[in-house]
């Protein structure tokens, strides 16, 4: 058993820096409050942005009148969807493998004919004051002919359902195409079924005749929000030049300069995205919603503009991840072993195609071996935003479906449910269920550390208690990279990255360059850089940054380590071949007495040839995915329905913890999002698909207050494609804590629960319903 | 030969096969090759105007999905998936 420690990392293999904990290079600033956000830029001259929208959830748009609008005395400009670029409705590639359906996306933005969930958003105005902006749109007139909204994915895949897009075609191939339409001569009816995936392994009728036990599943969950603290927010500025600079909040300001250059007709060249601290993104800042407004309306008024939600608009007007149907069936034999699997997966896109059921498809199995497996998914539209992506986006709502149904199999079974997660578990050289073979993964480390941990063999006693565990796993993404490396004389060393730093990531890409110059970390000062400042760097996303931009960071590196042997062998007028660097000291192989360290070289740089500066760009491939396993305590209050975490330990597989610090707060971070998705949050829609909880007072996330501390153990199996081992940690730790709340929840009450989230009512309902009472006898 | 795993909703078009073997050390020239003995699957696989991967499938070789697409080398006994490329709720 482990020693029990808060949190605990399993190390295999340790180094100077990388595995440390220092302060993080922007902490000071943070938490001192002078750190800038995108909402913190003022600019001489600049108006404020605000936009009118839909009072419907569906409604065909007749006309709008701008005029009064425009001659309230403060207001600069109005815009509506005429004043954004409409592209064709084919996928473009936005040249550094960004996909986008730009058609579509730039209807988000701005309605053009039909208005397709409430808050979508119609016109703007840029004013002098946010008020004069506000009562600007009270003046501008549409006309709208209201349709019926279509709220559920079931309803919307229903033949005669009204639809969104009359045009859309249903797409049925290996493509995660975000969607496409039908051409104008194409006889084929539009659809609301935007896409349908599939993947097939082995045999699968084969697979349940060999069953023992065949268990089927059914779960729901509905929207939820990633909860951002900090509302989207742009400032567009246009120069006399015909260039453009945009401020914003972002995961990706590359992201940003692409698809708003796109939507504003301008070349890449004459848009520069400068990224501002971000206020959390959790992938709803991956697309951009207010910049090309912001943009547009600056060019329109020939002032700066800046453009920020409000918390309301974020809820109605963003993306929050789908909600989701889910069926499983699973088949297994006496002794625990997986011998089937069957999956259907329905995904509400929100109003436009391309929802995460793909991701959720590749990750609904993927921990496990299942010889033969069926897994089905449908991308919907429906009367409701857009969705974008939440953390691991799509796999915790499969992983809700399937990491339940195999509890309710251990319970068939008699089984230990870590104990059947490790007969079953995937491996390196295990097939997958979508098809390719694993490499090396650590999900069998991980299942014994959760199994070994003292919570686990720690009695849960009293009534009404129960424990849960869930597993998940997230295949961790990876993409282009870049970083510019300046040595000053004094020896430190000015790093410039691509990546928009959410966690922590400037400390554990310093971290990685320190460590492989052989510098203190206190001497690298590290920036992102906006996009001319930088090469492409794509989204800080995917859970990808330390691992990718960790790369870019390396090879800077290596190219400061090859300049400054070159330095060395001049300055001893040696063969650069006999010049050894290490830990920060270059060694003369002709002369064991000669030694400069990087210090001095630094210092000699001008002299011995010029500035030193490393540089790279990467585009790595072998982002190791990284999996989980959560164990949780639970009590429920059968009088009120409330459930409280008694206790909850998560350990995960980061590969090699750069800060453990960073990596334990992801894996808090997450499971504390996971658990306010199993107990409390969603979007509550009324029959005219107008969300009524759009604030933080009635959509209940978990504080502080309503949770215990997280334990973490952090399991390290490295990962070969990484000079360090790095495997994504961010995202993976969303994944079980749905499963494993509901799985705890199920037992303390003796009610199985399939749809989230577990709010007090609906386990009353379910205590009512297991003990025939109305709410009322027996009380 | 590379072995290619054909996606479920392609299989259509290579009369049911799941696996086939053809020819190629690159990913370009196994999608070339797959073309002439499945007609119509490049048409699903390649992207003519970009000259790329069709925009949204990811190409999965020996486990690793590849950054480098239609570049990428590919061993004789390489096994080689097309998959709906990760990302969510994008448009």
């Amino acid at each position: 058993m482990l020693e029990y420690k808060p949190n605990i990392v399993l190390s295999e293999k340790e180094y100077n820096i990388v595995g440390k904990r220092p302060i993080r290079p922007d902490g000071a600033e943070k938490v001192t409050g002078y750190a800038t956000y995108g909402a913190d830029i003022r600019l001489p001259g600049m108006l404020y942005g605000k936009i009118l929208r839909s009072p419907y959830a569906h409604a065909r748009i007749k006309s709008i009148d701008t005029r009064h609008a425009m001659e309230l005395p403060g207001v600069h400009a109005v815009m509506t969807s005429e004043d954004l670029a409409q592209p064709s409705g084919r996928i473009v590639d936005l040249a550094e493998g960004v996909m986008h359906n730009m058609r579509f996306l730039s209807n988000n933005i701005m309605a053009a004919d039909k208005v397709l969930y409430k808050g979508h958003a119609i016109a703007a105005v840029a004013a002098t004051s946010p008020h004069i902006a506000e009562e600007a749109l009270a003046l501008i007139q549409v006309e709208y002919e209201e349709l019926p909204p279509v709220l559920s994915a079931e309803e919307a895949m229903k033949p005669g359902a009204p639809l969104l897009h009359e045009r859309l075609a249903s797409l049925s191939n290996v493509n995660m195409r975000p969607g496409g339409t039908l051409s104008d001569d194409d006889p084929t009816p539009g659809s609301n079924l935007a896409n349908r995936f599939e993947f097939r392994l082995g045999d699968l009728d084969k697979g349940f005749q060999e069953a023992d036990i065949i268990v089927e599943h059914e779960t729901f969950t509905s929207p939820i929000h990633q909860g951002y603290i900090e509302p989207h927010t742009a400032t567009a500025m246009w120069h006399n030049d015909g260039t453009l600079t945009i401020w914003s909040s972002s995961q990706g300001h590359f992201n940003v300069r692409d698809q708003t250059a796109r939507l504003i007709n301008m070349p890449v060249s004459k848009v520069r995205a400068i990224p501002m601290e971000i206020g959390g993104g959790f992938g709803g800042k991956t697309l951009v919603y207010v910049e090309p407004i912001a943009a547009t309306l600056a060019r329109k008024a020939g002032h700066p503009v800046k453009v920020t939600m409000t918390r309301t608009e974020v809820f109605e007007a963003s993306g929050p991840t789908s909600g989701t149907h889910v069926r499983v069936k699973l088949g297994a034999t006496k002794d625990g072993r997986l011998v089937a699997g069957e999956a259907h997966l329905i995904y509400e896109a929100g109003a436009f195609p391309g929802s995460p059921v793909a991701p959720a498809c590749h990750g609904i199995m993927g921990p496990y071996e299942v010889p033969n497996a069926w897994i089905e998914g449908f991308d919907v539209v429906v009367n409701k935003p857009k969705s974008a992506a939440y953390r691991a986006p799509g796999v915790p709502a499969g992983a809700f479906a399937m990491e339940t149904a195999i509890d309710i199999l251990c319970e068939k079974l008699g089984m230990d449910p870590l104990e059947f997660r490790l007969r079953n578990s995937a491996k390196e050289g295990t097939r997958g269920p979508t098809g390719p073979v694993w490499p090396r993964i650590g999900f069998v480390e991980v299942l014994q550390a959760a199994k070994d941990h003292p919570h686990y063999a720690t009695p849960l006693t009293g009534p009404y208690r129960g424990r849960g565990v869930a597993s998940g796993l997230w295949r961790n993404n990876t993409g282009p990279s870049s970083a510019v490396a300046v040595v000053h004389n004094d020896g430190t060393v000015h790093l410039t990255e691509g990546s928009p730093d959410i966690g922590g990531t400037r400390a554990s890409i310093s971290q990685q360059f320190a460590e492989t110059l052989g510098i203190p970390f206190e001497d690298v000062h590290p920036e992102v850089g906006h996009t001319d400042a930088v090469g492409f760097t794509s989204v800080t996303g995917g859970s990808g940054v330390t691992f990718k931009t960790g790369w870019a960071a390396y090879h800077a590196a290596q190219d400061i380590k090859r300049q400054m042997c070159e330095r060395a062998a001049k300055t001893w007028d040696v063969p650069v071949e006999k010049v050894t660097y290490e830990d920060g000291v270059l060694l003369d192989g002709t002369n064991p007495e000669r030694r400069l360290t990087f210090k001095q070289i630094a210092a000699r740089q001008v002299a011995t040839g010029g500035p030193i500066v490393g540089r790279s760009g990467v585009n790595p491939s072998g982002a190791g995915a990284s999996m989980g396993t959560h164990i949780v305590d639970v009590e429920v209050d059968p009088e009120t329905g409330k459930v409280t975490i008694l206790r909850y330990t998560a350990v995960q597989d980061a590969g090699k913890a750069i800060h453990p610090s960073y990596v334990e707060g992801q894996i808090q971070g997450g499971a504390a999002q996971g658990i306010g998705w199993a107990l409390n949050e969603e979007y509550f829609f009324n029959e005219k698909g107008h969300m009524v909880n759009s604030s933080f007072l009635d959509y209940r996330m978990p504080t502080c207050l309503d949770l215990p501390m997280i334990d973490t153990v952090i399991v390290e199996v490295a990962n070969p494609n990484h000079p360090f081992g790095v495997r994504g940690v961010g995202e993976t730790s969303v994944i079980p804590p749905l499963a494993a709340v509901t799985n705890a929840v199920s037992r303390a009450i003796g009610v199985r629960m399939n749809r989230l989230p577990l709010s007090p009512g609906r386990i009353l309902e379910a205590l009512w319903q297991k003990n025939g009472t109305n709410g009322t006898n027996g009380r | 030969m590379p072995e290619v795993w054909i996606p479920p909703l392609m299989q259509r078009l290579t009369g049911g096969q799941k696996q086939v073997h053809v020819a190629g050390q690159t990913i370009r020239q196994v999608i070339d090759n797959l073309d002439q003995v499945f007609p119509g699957l490049k048409l699903e696989l390649y992207d003519e105007e970009e000259d790329l991967v069709m925009p949204g499938i990811a190409v999965v070789v020996d486990g690793e999905t590849s950054q480098l697409g239609l570049l990428e080398h590919v061993r004789e006994d390489s096994e080689i998936h097309f998959l709906p490329a990760l990302g969510g709720g994008a448009f």
